[in-house]
């Protein structure tokens, strides 16, 4: 039932159904012009088929290919990424962190949910859980290694906690074999959590 | 002090679930989202005004609501007590007349201009940086907002009253603290800030491990 003897939360007169909720705020946005849900189908059709891990997935690759490339990314990625085309909402500050031998990054947002849209599009459930955000920075160790990803202790872990409208993009490290590889293939080896921190590059097919 | 969402670091949350790996795992979450942002296209709150109203969810409604249920919810309560939907709206599922707002409605064909030109928070108008690189800070104690009682601040607990050493300077910023609450942009310098895992965790963590954390300048003195 809805409870709505709260003032100061107006959401409980909604359906409980969360897919009748959205319908409803829908209509009600719409019969009052607020709102095109053409516009929202194009929105969709944007982060399901147009923006996505791919565009990351080009950045790393060209960042194992080009010297120049990725000493310029390391330094100010914004004026290329614009070039690109891969500036825009939620990606309008990135900072691009490598993995080393020395150094595995794992990048999180505790407080809500922030990530590399222009880059890497919307982010996956488990990125956005409870379980995910709250652990990552205690036990970093422990929450990569459910995700198979196992650091050697001579390693440094950084985690990298988004608290501000920075995004970070991590660069896994181009993995062995790889050598006379054009950026095409590259592109195939770099899957979106390589780019989060919570998997390596993919190694070449034998 | 702290609100349920500053959860980083807290105990009992169990295994994190890898396979849970859709973005829209239902159609209507796609939706949640597009909704969220064309609403937001109608330039009445900020993004800080739209993460202080998901963090003011009730402690039982954030843990209970699904992420997009979160964000619905917080769609929900700032269209009203800003004045855009009335809770009869709400109640009835419709709405009543023509918005004074409508003229400012996102069109399909304005969609991909919007989100190209995205939504800088970096500022020219600031004061001069107080840290370099390599400078010891000490956070905030406790993390909460100084302006406003219970108010919005992205300093997490978990990262309060810890020394840390300045890794990055990123230029000045729009103060969240203020900029939630009709305060102003209020730019200040904005720093990536590394604490070990030793001062955050004690014993329990690798020592060589650490957290870096976005933090601004009035979270932060020197150590």
């Amino acid at each position: 039932m809805p409870h709505d003897h709260d003032p100061d939360h107006p959401h409980a007169l909604l359906p409980p159904d969360p897919a009748l909720r959205v319908r409803a705020l829908e209509t009600i946005l719409t019969e009052k012009g607020l709102i095109d849900p053409a516009a929202l189908d194009e929105i969709i059709d944007t982060y399901q088929h147009k923006i996505g891990p791919q565009n990351g997935a080009k950045v790393v690759a060209k960042m194992w290919s080009d010297p120049a490339f990725r000493t310029a990314m390391l330094d100010d990625p914004m004026p290329l990424l614009d070039e690109m085309g891969f500036y825009g909402r939620q990606g309008e500050h990135m900072v691009i962190v490598e993995n080393t031998a020395e150094v595995h990054n794992v990048v999180v947002c505790t407080l809500c949910s922030c990530y590399p849209w222009p880059l890497l599009g919307i982010p996956p459930g488990w990125y956005k859980s409870d379980a995910y955000r709250s652990r990552v920075v205690r036990e970093p160790r422990k929450v990569l290694a459910e995700f198979g990803v196992d650091v050697p202790e001579a390693k440094k872990v950084r985690v990298w906690d988004s608290t501000a409208e920075i995004r970070y993009l991590v660069v896994p490290e181009r993995p062995e074999g790889t050598e006379g590889m054009s950026e095409a293939q590259l592109e195939a080896l770099v899957g979106r959590d390589s780019m989060i921190g919570t998997a390596l590059a993919k190694r070449p097919a034998p | 002090m702290s609100r349920v969402h500053d959860m980083g670091g807290r105990y009992g949350d169990g295994p994190v679930d890898p396979s849970d790996n859709a973005v829209f795992a239902k159609d209507w979450h796609a939706r949640a989202l597009a909704l969220t942002l064309a609403a937001g296209a109608l330039g009445q709150w900020n993004i800080d005004v739209s993460r202080h109203a998901r963090e003011t969810l009730s402690p039982k409604d954030y843990s209970r609501f699904t992420y997009y249920e979160k964000w619905l919810a917080g769609l929900a309560d700032m269209l009203v007590n800003l004045g855009i939907v009335t809770k009869d709206e709400l109640r009835a599922g419709h709405g009543t007349g023509i918005s004074d707002l409508a003229e400012r409605v996102l069109k399909a064909d304005a969609v991909a201009g919007v989100l190209a030109k995205g939504s800088p928070y970096q500022r020219s108008d600031a004061s001069e940086a107080a840290f370099k690189p390599g400078d010891r800070v000490r956070t905030r104690r406790p993390a909460h907002n100084v302006m406003t009682t219970g108010g919005h601040t992205r300093l997490p607990s978990y990262a309060s009253g810890m020394m840390g050493e300045i890794v990055l300077r990123h230029g000045a910023h729009v103060l969240p603290d203020a900029n939630a609450h009709g305060g102003g942009e209020t730019p200040e310098h904005l720093y990536a800030v590394a604490i070990s895992a030793d001062e955050l965790w004690g014993g329990e963590a690798t020592s060589s491990d650490e957290v870096i954390l976005d933090l601004w300048q009035s979270y932060l003195e020197p150590a």
